[in-house]
């Protein structure tokens, strides 16, 4: 690595943090289970699977539209649990507090972990608290660990991937992204720009057991967007990607905000969103059952998996014109989740 | 936003790609100026849309790109100093000087913020009282009017901790001293459709006039795009060489009068150096003595050095057309938008960092 110290682009999910990932955490952790890099782990037990994932929480602002850092907290997680097909049960809640936060603040985060985990159906289990002197945090950082159950006969992983698969979007994207970017950057957009943060655990259960052979792979295309998700899967699995623009769900409002700030919706996160792919016989089938869910009612078919270019996304492009997509690196993004 | 679908029209945009398909019968190449076309063709996929004889190379109108080290160095400094908050585009952070960049800097405790404008800046003077904002002001005409009415605006609210580091650049002088160079070959002129809003088609005329070059103003849709190509191909064709203006809809053939006259009031013309292009005369602008106090090289007795670019970094001859990035040993090998080496690179609008991005081969 060139740089000797921690720079922001580190954490943005984009190259630069994959390759701190994979240069320092996995050359020295290294394990089949870890180096998979996997939204959860998933551990084999004498009485079955378990899915196992941790995450943090940094966004700034903490209170954004849509929701706040305790509601990210919660779904973040549950959702990586269920990104293996997994149905979580428990969720672990840590919290570093700065110095001067105000009480009233913690208390509504607290009421917004109480709401998403009662509605999720998923228990906070086990907690712990740090406090640090002023200045040495910004208000509050949270980290929630989850675990979950994977049914018998689910198999679902970047690595399933494979040629022929249908490319799906469970809504619209770039909409977390855009909704903490236009707050920082303090520009008001006529219409409703929020955070899409949401639980899919349901979803992707009611997926799961009701096509269980249909699903080869899911992903939250979280920090990175979907551009990143895609490359991720891409070159984990060396399969192609064939996307069309046209066919990905954006709300107006969202790609107006892009085209202002210079933003390309591809590299903004969701935080309520999974792209799966999905085996060619299933897809209608899939894609009329999300639509009937409130989480997936935007769900679109937007692409399809390709054998070449092998490692490639490639993308149609609206106006009839064709390119490549690359994965997010170094765009000085602020903290997001 | 309804000219963006309007512009955007997948049936329109590939009649326009058929009919300028139609009329290349020969080799042309074209300048696209602005860092904005270039990201633009290659966002909406237009590479694989154009005619094989029809080949385009980026010009220098990549405001971080032709911004030289000497002016990185001298932001970083500026940064360094204590009291000093840096508020800036984003583009500008990660952009490497001779010792790291901004975004180094703020690792290291600088304090660097990201705005979206000259005016954001000011605000955020007013909330701190107690430090020095300062403002690396980068770009062309397009920029230039509102970084002029933020000094104005300072002033009418008496913030006396902002300060302006003016960096700005003009086009045409830049233009005039790329076409006086030998061994530019080209037929023709994309025009940057937003510093044509200010300045007006009329800018461009000298350009017809003594050097017979083709120049049409577009805008940054595809539609727009290759409309343009389509006028500029035929002006080829005719052995005509004239200013047209596509983009009617912002750019007039006057300009904007009254942001002309903010730049007035607030610069004044100065020989400025550009990466690639060395020194040109007049193509810089200063802070007018009258607004000195918002001027930083006058406040903090800043020194701009004359260095070196990065070694083997090729972004000058790029930015003026002697080369494409591929033609540059360091790119996508030492140089990849995760370590940028050189500027075009590292900002959005940067030839390098776009034909890094969307334009290498499908294949893998």
């Amino acid at each position: 690595m060139k740089n000797k110290i921690i720079l922001l682009e580190h954490g943005s999910g984009g190259l630069a943090g994959q390759e701190l990932i994979s240069r320092l955490f996995l050359t020295h952790l290294g394990n089949p289970v870890l180096s998979a890099l996997e939204d959860s782990a998933i551990i084999e037990t004498s009485t079955g699977r378990l899915a196992f994932s941790t995450d943090s929480y940094t966004v700034d602002p903490i209170f954004f539209p849509g929701g706040d850092i305790g509601l990210l907290a919660v779904h973040g997680t549950i959702n990586d649990i269920a990104m293996r097909g997994a149905y979580p049960i428990c969720l672990s809640l840590g919290v570093i507090l700065e110095e001067g936060l105000l009480i009233s603040d913690l208390e509504n985060i607290v009421l917004s972990i109480k709401e998403a985990s009662e509605k999720a159906g998923v228990p906070v289990v086990t907690g712990d608290t740090k406090v640090v002197p002023k200045g040495k945090g910004d208000k509050i950082f949270i980290n929630t660990s989850g675990i979950g159950i994977v049914p018998d006969g689910v198999n679902i992983s970047v690595k399933e991937a494979r040629p022929g698969d249908i490319i799906m979007l469970s809504g619209t994207i770039a909409d977390h992204g855009v909704a903490i970017l236009t707050r920082r950057a303090g520009i008001s957009i006529q219409g409703d720009l929020k955070s899409d943060t949401m639980a899919l655990h349901r979803l992707v259960q009611l997926l799961v057991e009701t096509l269980p052979e249909a699903v080869h792979t899911l992903r939250d295309p979280t920090r990175g967007g979907i551009a990143t998700a895609f490359n991720e899967i891409a070159k984990t699995a060396g399969v192609g990607m064939d996307i069309d623009e046209s066919k990905i769900p954006i709300r107006p409002e969202v790609e107006a905000a892009c085209e202002l700030l210079g933003l390309d919706p591809l590299y903004l996160a969701s935080e309520g969103k999974f792209l799966a792919l999905i085996a060619p016989e299933y897809a209608a089938q899939a894609l009329d059952m999300i639509r009937l869910q409130p989480e997936g009612r935007d769900a679109a078919i937007v692409g399809r998996v390709t054998k070449d270019p092998a490692s490639r996304v490639v993308l149609k492009t609206a106006v009839g014109g064709a390119r490549l997509v690359e994965s997010l690196s170094g765009e000085p993004l602020p903290r997001i989740c | 936003m309804r000219h963006l679908y309007e512009f955007r029209d997948r049936g329109l945009t590939i009649s326009l790609a058929t009919e300028l398909d139609r009329i290349v019968d020969r080799p042309i190449r074209f300048m696209e100026v602005c860092g904005t076309h270039t990201m633009a063709i290659f966002r909406h996929g237009l590479r694989s849309m154009l005619p094989e004889d029809l080949h385009l190379i980026s010009g220098p109108g990549c405001p971080v790109c032709v911004t030289p080290t000497g002016h990185i160095d001298a932001f970083i400094r500026v940064a360094c100093m204590p009291g000093v908050t840096v508020a800036t585009f984003g583009d500008l952070v990660r952009v490497p000087g001779t010792n790291g960049s901004l975004a180094r800097a703020g690792s290291q405790g600088a304090r660097i913020e990201v705005v979206y404008s000259p005016i954001d800046a000011l605000n955020l003077a007013e909330q701190r009282p107690k430090d020095l904002v300062v403002f690396p002001a980068i770009g062309f005409e397009a920029t230039i009017p509102g970084v002029a009415a933020t000094i104005l605006e300072a002033r009418r609210r008496k913030i006396q901790n902002f300060a302006v580091f003016s960096a700005h650049k003009l086009m045409p002088p830049a233009l005039e001293a790329l076409m006086s160079q030998s061994g530019l070959e080209i037929q023709g002129l994309l025009c940057p459709g937003h510093v044509s809003t200010i300045i007006g088609a009329n800018a461009y005329r000298f350009l017809s006039m003594r050097y017979h070059l083709p120049c049409v103003i577009a805008g940054f849709e595809p539609a727009d795009i290759i409309h343009a190509l389509i006028l500029l191909t035929r002006q080829v064709r005719y052995g005509r060489a004239e200013v047209e203006n596509a983009y009617p809809r912002a750019a007039g053939w006057e300009g904007n009068a009254r942001a002309q006259g903010l730049m007035q009031e607030v610069f004044e013309p100065v020989d400025a150096e550009w990466r690639g292009m060395g020194i040109i005369p007049g193509s810089g602008l200063a802070i007018q003595p009258e607004f000195s106090e918002f001027d930083i090289t006058k406040r903090l007795d800043i020194e701009i050095p004359q260095v070196q670019g990065p070694e083997g970094c090729r972004c000058g001859e790029i930015l003026i057309g002697q080369c494409m990035p591929s033609d540059c040993h360091l790119f996508a090998t030492v140089c990849t938008p995760l370590d940028p080496i050189g500027p075009c690179m590292v900002s959005t609008e940067g030839a390098c960092a776009a034909y890094y991005r969307y334009g290498r081969s499908f294949s893998s």
